[in-house]
């Protein structure tokens, strides 16, 4: 099935969950990243268990932070 | 190199002097051509952790961004950061917290009368460059 990923157009195996898709895009520091289906962010505790669905569209967003000292 | 309108970096100075004391932050968009990276926009982001010691850009904005980048063509060149009350460096957390060797991390001083702005890439084991800036 079509899911867009950080704006490209791709095709993924049906009931792919979003930690899969992490592992496939070889996501680095995943426990930095942040991701969103269709504008709604997904609890990384709920990446297991979220299935994607035709159509979606899926960002990853790494964490961006830091400190003065 | 990383060229930066001048424009943008006022834009920059002013958003962190008007958080103060609280740390600012932003992400820059812009296109590279070999080794240099010209900034084309400058985005004024939310510190969610709202201290003067620690910034945490808001997802939200973070997401409209990247978004807003996409759709204008423009590549994420990288982000910066206010340190109200210490130099131009990225800190040991910063070091620990970037997550891309292939981005640029600006910082701006406000510790002294005169605001320092200078950027840096940190490679995965934590080794710091300085990169120049060119004001245009």
């Amino acid at each position: 099935m079509k899911v867009t990923v950080s704006g490209n157009t791709k095709e993924i195996a049906k009931n792919t969950t979003v930690a899969q898709l992490v592992i496939d895009e070889k996501v680095e520091n995943p426990d930095y990243v942040t991701v969103t289906i269709n504008d709604e962010f997904v609890e990384h505790h709920d990446f297991e268990n979220t299935v994607l669905k035709e159509n979606d569209v899926v960002e990853f967003l790494y964490f961006m932070g830091g400190g003065s000292f | 190199m990383i060229q930066l309108k001048k424009a943008d970096y006022e834009k920059i100075i002013a958003h962190a002097k008007k958080n103060l004391p609280e740390e600012a932050c932003g992400l820059l968009g812009g296109r590279k051509d070999g080794d240099v990276k010209t900034v084309e926009k400058v985005y004024l982001l939310t510190n969610i952790d709202h201290t003067n010691e620690h910034f945490s850009m808001d997802p939200r904005e973070q997401l409209a961004a990247v978004k807003d980048m996409r759709s204008s063509g423009l590549t994420l060149l990288g982000n910066w950061h206010s340190h109200p009350e210490s130099p131009s460096r990225p800190s040991e957390e910063d070091k620990r917290l970037a997550y891309d060797p292939a981005v640029n991390y600006l910082i701006l001083s406000l510790m002294e009368e005169e605001p320092v702005l200078k950027a840096f890439t940190i490679d995965k084991d934590r080794n710091v460059t300085v990169e120049e800036i060119k004001i245009l």
